[in-house]
């Protein structure tokens, strides 16, 4: 263990930064394209993170992290403050699939993907939902069957992010359909690469970004130590996963680095605040009504994750209560939004002049606004798991509960 | 609900639940309601034994704190008025006692009013509100002149709280050389106070109105240069306070309505397994923890006088001021016909929230105000 103060530890990471991280350029702030040369960036960002030695503050030493509190974490964030940060690895490799790999991976598996994504060297993505549906997670219907020592996975993936970019993809497929849905999955990394029986497509999305992708699985065989977890357990780990992504999601992980929130996909050029300045609009007395709202819900985002971050920790709110930040993250999204919007107010229509980069970035967050309910789940079902699991009300009635998966209808 | 309270700070608040629970139950306020009663005084200096006023009143001058917090400690307090939607000067005097302890240099001359305060054997009320006008205590119309060894005010003010009970106001006024206050007493010559029944039934409001009434000179509170910094204290202080009363407010009024949802019963199934109703207690649980932090950040920055605190403050007052009522409204919804009776107890809830919301700003002001206050 480090006898390293938080204070001295923030001082150092503070002179390795102004020594080794490029500064971030105020007036072109991190712009997230989606193609590969912005992974190679990451990954570069991320090598001189691990070989500075701060790669992984809150990962145990074993797997090539520091082992240290969420306070120095905190500090680390401090210090790299105003440089460039590998932060796209955060979502989900560091604060969802790492994690996962720590609790239920195998030895080799924690060093190959946990070591390996804090050198830089492993980026992580999730195969998880299915076109058929994603809320109803454990309903999936891609099919892994044993064959001697391999594993041979036949399905289709959709809506994961930016796994063009990614060396795996921790996926969850059907292995027993005899079995209730719960308890015939199994967990398994596959292999992002060119290969027999794998293939791989980008989604345009509404603001013509390709971060989602598909992935198509036919006869794709995997290797014996693909498997994470024990056969038929894949919800365990699945359960697992969910945790973390909820907490990840909702900017109260401890296994990010840097800014703890991930950034928004367009992130915003300029705060709605800011945008009201470059339009002469600050003395507005609507606009300031609205640039004071969404102030409001981006200071009371820290301060609910704070507080019940806190309780959880404590036993005061038991752990589905990660989604009462997430949802309260999507609300806040919601409303950081629609106030750039209400500020540009009718400009938005089809911006030109020396605001236009700060309105279109804004336009495009807005067409993108429901993902922050959409993605890591659902808002209805993290009110669901509140009402249920905080509030402990009646389970949904579940038509498939108890009924061999074989048997339960599918949507078309 | 502060999450970190430590064991003094806990029996401070059992003690001050167990006054409320015993003494001032609905029932008892509702009678009180009836027959025009406002609160009880000797209940109040009960509760001022208990040190409900001297948590802002320093040890120099005999007060003290719990947890060295003082107002963290009050907000303990003010929260359990919420929960029983009690009636009682709490915010109006320890608003008062936070101006009076702000004037440094001044606290002796003013040691025993403060002490009569603290004991609850006077009630004081700022007066600072103006007919007919939002929020704005640095722009009086109320004036106050000064004559070698007095003071003259005329002018009218309202929305004083508990001004039919208050033996004391501190008036807000334009003084020859920008903003004062001054110490007036209720029965001072001149003074004439008219009572204003508003929403809460619970908690009257009145009009004061001032005609040359004349003070001594030791009376004025500070001076035009202190002024501005000691009214926004006693603002950030009132709004911490009243934004802990809403807390107790939703959270008891959520409780409630948690009850409801497991013994009302529609088409033989509890309410609490309808996935649309649901969806709405998660919502409010939702707001109520985020009412909680807001509210418990604004109440520390202004105790510890961070360097934020008036951005806290604004932020925690819009959003509480808005979500309170919204999420009453829907309780009132979700418990159906009866709530909008009489009968039911929510109606006080709603009453309080309404009137919490409104009081030291309304939500768009301090949306305005945090906008003005975004750090660059
Ligand atoms: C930005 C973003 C990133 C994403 N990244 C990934 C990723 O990396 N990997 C991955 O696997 N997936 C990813 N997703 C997919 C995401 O997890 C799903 O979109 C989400 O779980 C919802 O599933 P669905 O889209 O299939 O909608 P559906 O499950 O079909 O739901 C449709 C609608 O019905 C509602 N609904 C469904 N069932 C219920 C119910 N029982 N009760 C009440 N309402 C219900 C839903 O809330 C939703 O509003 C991402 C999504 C977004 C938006």
């Amino acid at each position: 263990m480090t006898t390293e103060t938080v204070e001295e530890f923030e001082a150092r990471a503070r002179a390795w930064a102004a020594e080794n991280l490029p500064p971030e350029d105020p007036d072109n702030p991190p712009h997230f394209e989606d193609d590969l040369e912005d992974w190679s960036r990451q990954r570069e960002l991320q090598k001189k993170v691990w070989e500075g030695g701060f790669a992984g503050i809150c990962f145990p030493q074993e797997y090539g992290g520091l082992g240290l509190s969420t306070a120095y974490q905190e500090a680390y964030g401090r210090a790299i403050h105003g440089y460039q940060t590998p932060t796209r690895l955060n979502l989900p490799t560091f604060a969802i699939v790492a994690p996962v790999i720590l609790d239920h991976g195998t030895e080799e598996q924690k060093q190959k993907y946990v070591r390996g994504a804090l050198m830089g060297d492993v980026i992580l993505s999730q195969f998880f939902s299915e076109p058929k549906g994603g809320s109803d997670l454990a309903g999936v219907i891609t099919r892994a069957e044993r064959d001697g020592d391999t594993w041979v996975l036949n399905g289709n993936k959709i809506w994961s992010t930016a796994a063009y970019g990614a060396d795996y993809g921790i996926c969850l497929a059907r292995t027993d359909w005899d079995a209730p849905k719960h308890r015939g999955l199994s967990m398994f990394m596959v292999p992002i690469k060119e290969q027999a029986g794998f293939t791989l497509n980008r989604i345009r999305m509404v603001t013509a970004d390709s971060d989602f992708c598909e992935e198509f699985f036919e006869d794709l065989v995997l290797p014996a130590d693909a498997l994470v977890g024990e056969v038929n357990d894949g919800w365990t780990v699945a359960s697992r996963q969910l945790v973390y992504e909820r907490t990840a999601v909702g900017g109260g992980s401890q296994y990010t680095q840097g800014p703890r929130m991930p950034r928004p996909q367009n992130h915003d050029v300029q705060s709605p605040a800011e945008l009201a300045k470059s339009l002469g609009k600050q003395d507005d007395p609507y606009v300031q009504d609205r640039v004071g709202l969404a102030h409001t819900y981006e200071v009371i985002h820290g301060q609910i994750n704070h507080r019940v971050g806190q309780a959880m920790r404590r036993g005061a709110l038991p752990p589905p209560a990660a989604s009462i930040m997430r949802l309260f993250h999507a609300e806040s999204m919601w409303t950081t939004r629609d106030v750039m919007m209400d500020v540009a107010g009718g400009l938005a229509v089809a911006p030109n002049g020396h605001y236009a980069g700060a309105i279109t970035n804004g336009v495009e967050d807005y067409l993108m606004r429901q993902s922050a309910s959409l993605g890591g789940g659902s808002t209805e079902m993290a009110r669901n798991l509140i009402s249920e699991r905080v509030l402990g009300m009646p389970r949904e009635y579940a038509a498939d509960r108890d009924v061999p998966f074989r048997e339960v209808r599918q949507g078309r | 609900m502060q999450l970190d309270l430590n064991d003094d700070q806990k029996t401070f608040q059992q003690t001050a639940r167990r006054a409320i629970e015993k003494e001032m139950p609905l029932s008892r306020i509702r009678e009180m309601v009836e027959v025009g009663a406002t609160f009880d005084r000797r209940w109040w200096q009960s509760g001022a034994e208990l040190g409900w006023a001297a948590m802002l009143v320093p040890e120099e001058l005999d007060g003290g704190t719990i947890s060295g917090d003082g107002l963290c400690d009050l907000a303990i307090v003010a929260e359990e008025f919420g929960r029983g939607v009690v009636p009682g000067p709490l915010q109006a005097v320890n608003t008062v006692i936070a101006g009076l302890v702000e004037v440094v240099g001044e606290q002796e001359r003013h040691a025993e009013t403060i002490g009569g305060l603290f004991s609850g054997e006077l009630i004081a009320s700022w007066a600072v509100y103006e007919p007919g006008r939002e929020w704005d205590p640095l722009n009086p119309s109320v004036v106050a002149k000064v004559n070698g060894d007095s003071i003259v005010i005329d002018g009218v003010k309202d929305r004083v709280e508990h001004a039919t009970s208050a033996d004391l106001f501190l008036v807000t006024a334009s003084g020859p050389e920008g903003v004062i206050q001054v110490l007036v007493p209720a029965d001072a010559a001149g003074v004439t106070v008219t009572r204003q029944d508003g929403v809460d039934l619970a908690r009257p409001f009145g009009e004061v109105r001032f005609e040359n009434v004349e003070v001594a000179a030791a009376n004025q509170v500070g001076t035009s240069s202190t002024t501005p910094a000691v009214v926004e204290r006693q603002f950030q202080v009132a709004v911490a306070l009243q934004c802990a009363e809403t807390a107790g407010v939703v959270g008891r009024a959520f409780e409630m309505s948690c009850e409801w949802a497991f013994d009302r019963y529609s088409f033989g199934r509890p309410l609490a397994s309808y996935q649309a109703l649901k969806h709405r207690w998660a919502d409010q649980k939702t707001w109520l923890e985020a009412i909680l932090a807001t509210t418990d950040a604004a109440v520390e920055a202004v105790s510890r006088r961070s360097s934020n605190s008036a951005e806290l403050v604004s932020v925690a007052a819009n959003y509480v001021g808005d979500k309170s009522t919204e999420i009453i409204q829907d309780i009132v919804q979700l418990f159906g016909g009866i709530a909008i009776t009489y009968e039911h107890d929510i109606h006080f809830y709603l009453r309080r929230a309404t009137i919490n919301k409104h009081l030291y700003g309304t939500p768009t002001e301090h949306r305005r105000r945090v906008a003005q206050l975004i750090p660059a």
